[in-house]
């Protein structure tokens, strides 16, 4: 602790040297919001480091990471990265407390990769009301492109119905002619699919698909659901489930020496954690769609940009686990946050924030499919909607095809 | 073996406290009253928010505490009653825009009854299985609010937004505070209802079956209906207090009730005395910033570092804040000698 506070001290007397020097042109431009100075920008986070989502906290342990490293590149215009994030365990009444405590206690700039669909509704309210931004939030649902009734918020990660309408017109290109069968988790989740699905098939929704079953996440298994799946004789099965269920469904459909074309979420798409309990044989042909690079791909291994990450693994993050998705993530979300900073200027009001997010353009991660870019604009608080097919294969996902856009807006 | 057999082979599992321990002298409750009016007055809001919480919390603990400390019953299924209280608050608010102030007593009173119902069962066993039993609804409760055909009321997973009330009357605080003297005046009526209740006949009659229960009906003691009867009071000072953590949080999910929620308010009851009506407050006190101090302590070991403190109260004062007290005013007696 100690240690680390003589580090900041001397960060910030060296940057606070610079700033003098060069201050003499800027001085007329510089804004600031509560949070942010000529020597520091405070961000704050919302983590479930415990409770039942904590599997995600290493999102909030790699932001922390690269920050560090920003810092020790010398900050973001001479502004060093003040990174706050504290636990809210997943529970929405912690969030708020949480928040509320970033906001008015530490008095953060911005609010930043808050994660968690209920999470973030619980605080989404407050942070509008207040004008603070809720950047770049940490979930998957659509609801967050909404700039007209929340000005102040914004996603970053593609929505669940984007990414339906991407298997939709993958399959009215591909197979128009195709019996679908749609097997869906009964929640928000599964329904935002079920809805991003029909309204990407369009007109043919209703001739195309045959089913919808859904299941709860409380059933211990779904067997029964993949044999009256099954006895309706689909030839397309689309998957949104859960990693388990994901997992049930692809060994299921096999025992059955089932073989419809299996379209799978991106949430379910570990290796490790889905289609390896379902057996590799089991797995084979199975397509889904990504954004990301796959850390564990070898096809990566001279890859600039997951070069970097993987240097930046060993060196902030030593003894982590590389083939955890969360790493790649957080490096992504964390990116695109020092990009809009990097865009802000001196200007560093909470309003110039948003409008700088809100202007992206072309801007790519390291640890994002060659080709996948974010854009925003005024109306479009959507960052990343492009993703591209990919095709289990082996052990691993080839990816195939084009990259293909799935924007939507909120209505 | 019949249940009376088993409860009198048990060892006794709540400690027996008198009534008059129950409560505090009257110049200390004055000295905390005018704490709890004062503070707000120089703090931020987000101070008062989190005094606000402790408030309800407080409420909510000293709820399980008529049941445990009171009559003798254990429950873990506090979350339920808690998430009851806070939906009905919500969706009254939001969907049928009736006043917050009238939406808690119609929270409070529909508690009771469920938690009189509930009661009804809850009859049959004690100790560790009612405990059990009502664990059950506390694991329940979460999913029955994602059911389907309450989606149109309850906003499914998705919860449901509760706008915060301005202070009325045009006087000039902002909302956290105006709330947070409304939740203290409710906490304190609820309080002192609380003690009477406790001091009275039917109080008498909850501590009778909580020391023994076949003297108490021996003694003419109703116990099936006093049971039922502390089990639907317990719930139905859950229920405001879920109602009006509704109203701060200004947010509901079923995340927002789980297991966890329950076993809080235990730890709460524990560590605060069990059967001590005051403790409660300190029992939320601990619930609410311990797990901030730990955290602070250690972000990746928070929950170790919280087992830690929790452990060494448990094995320094077991009987909670009433002990530490006990502890203060025997000093104050002794140097008063002095």
């Amino acid at each position: 602790m100690l240690f680390e506070r003589t580090l900041r001290t001397a960060a910030l007397v060296t940057a606070t040297a610079v700033i003098t020097f060069t201050s003499g042109a800027a001085l007329a431009q510089k804004k600031y919001d509560t949070g942010a100075s000529d020597t520091e920008i405070k961000i704050g986070n919302i983590m479930p480091y415990s409770g039942p989502a904590s599997a995600y906290g290493i999102i909030g342990k790699t932001e922390e990471a690269y920050f560090k490293m920003i810092n020790d590149k010398g900050g973001i215009n001479g502004r060093k990265i003040n990174f706050v994030t504290y636990d809210d365990g997943y529970s929405p009444p912690k969030a708020v407390e949480q928040v509320r405590k970033l906001v008015e206690s530490d008095e953060v700039l911005v609010v930043f990769n808050p994660l968690g669909t209920p999470s973030n509704s619980a605080i989404q309210k407050y942070l509008n009301a207040k004008k603070i931004p809720q950047l770049f939030v940490a979930t998957g649902a659509t609801k967050w492109n909404d700039p007209k009734n929340f000005p102040w918020t914004m996603g970053w990660q593609p929505s669940y119905q984007s990414e339906a309408q991407i298997y939709a017109k993958w399959l009215l290109k591909e197979k128009p002619d195709a019996k679908v069968a749609i097997l869906y988790q009964n929640d928000d989740f599964g329904k935002d699919y079920l809805k991003g699905t029909k309204d990407g098939l369009g007109a043919k929704a209703a001739s195309m698909i045959i089913m919808e079953e859904s299941y709860e996440v409380s059933e211990p298994s779904i067997d029964g659901h993949i044999v009256k799946i099954k006895a309706a004789n689909p030839d397309v099965l689309l998957i949104y489930a859960t990693p388990k269920f994901a997992a049930q469904t692809i060994k299921k459909t096999a025992e059955l020496s089932w073989k419809p074309l299996q379209i799978l979420t991106n949430v379910s798409i570990s290796v490790g954690s889905v289609m390896k309990p379902a057996g590799f044989e089991a797995a084979q042909n199975v397509l889904s769609a990504a954004y990301a690079k796959d850390s564990t791909d070898p096809q990566w291994n001279n890859d600039p940009g997951m070069k970097k990450w993987n240097e930046f693994v060993d060196k902030y993050m030593a003894g982590a686990d590389k083939s955890d998705t969360s790493m790649i993530y957080g490096y992504g979300a964390a990116s695109t946050l020092a990009k809009v900073l990097e865009m802000c200027g001196d200007d560093l009001t909470r309003a110039n924030i948003m409008k700088q997010a809100a202007s992206l353009k072309d801007f790519t991660p390291d640890t994002l499919l060659p080709g996948v870019k974010i854009n925003t604009g005024a109306t479009d608080f959507a960052p990343i909607a492009q993703l591209q097919m990919q095709r289990f294969k082996g052990e691993r996902w080839e990816l195939f095809g084009e990259i293909i856009s799935g924007d939507i807006a909120t209505e | 073996m019949s249940t009376a057999e088993d409860v009198v082979t048990e060892a006794p599992a709540i400690e027996a406290v008198p009534k008059r321990a129950m409560t505090l002298g009257t110049g200390t409750s004055v000295v905390v009253l005018l704490l709890l009016l004062a503070v707000p007055l120089f703090a931020k809001n987000f101070i008062i928010f989190q005094l606000t919480q402790l408030l309800y919390l407080g409420l909510a603990v000293l709820a399980l505490n008529i049941l445990t400390g009171g009559s003798g019953q254990f429950s873990l299924g506090q979350s339920a009653f808690y998430a009851v209280g806070a939906y009905v608050t919500a969706v009254m608010m939001e969907a049928f825009n009736i006043n917050y102030v009238l939406c808690l007593p119609i929270a409070g009173v529909l508690c009771f009854g469920f938690g009189f119902l509930f009661g009804q069962p809850a009859l049959r066993l004690s100790g560790v299985y009612l405990a059990l039993a009502t664990f059950a609804l506390a694991t329940a409760m979460p999913q029955l609010l994602k059911l389907n055909f309450l989606e149109h009321w309850t906003g499914g997973v998705q919860g449901l937004v509760v706008t915060k009330p301005d202070a009325p009357f045009g006087l000039p605080m902002s909302q956290d505070m105006w709330l947070y003297y409304f939740t203290l005046a409710i906490v304190l009526a609820i309080y002192i209802f609380s003690v009477n209740l406790l001091r009275s006949r039917s109080g008498r009659a909850f501590m009778a079956i909580r020391d023994n229960e076949i003297a108490a009906s021996a003694m003419g003691v109703n116990v099936a209906l006093y049971k039922t009867l502390a089990f639907g009071v317990s719930a139905g000072i859950t229920g405001v207090a879920g109602g009006l953590s509704a109203i701060a949080v200004q947010f509901v999910a079923p995340d927002s009730f789980t297991i966890t929620l329950s076993i809080q308010l235990f730890l709460g009851m524990v560590v605060g005395g069990v059967g001590w009506l005051p403790g409660s407050i300190v029992g939320a006190a601990f619930i609410i910033f311990v797990p901030n101090i730990a955290e602070g302590i250690s972000k990746g070991l928070s929950g170790a570092v919280f087992g830690v403190l929790l452990f060494f109260v448990i094995y320094l004062v077991p009987h909670g804040a009433r002990q530490v007290a006990i502890m203060g005013q025997q000093l104050v007696g002794r140097l008063k000698k002095n």
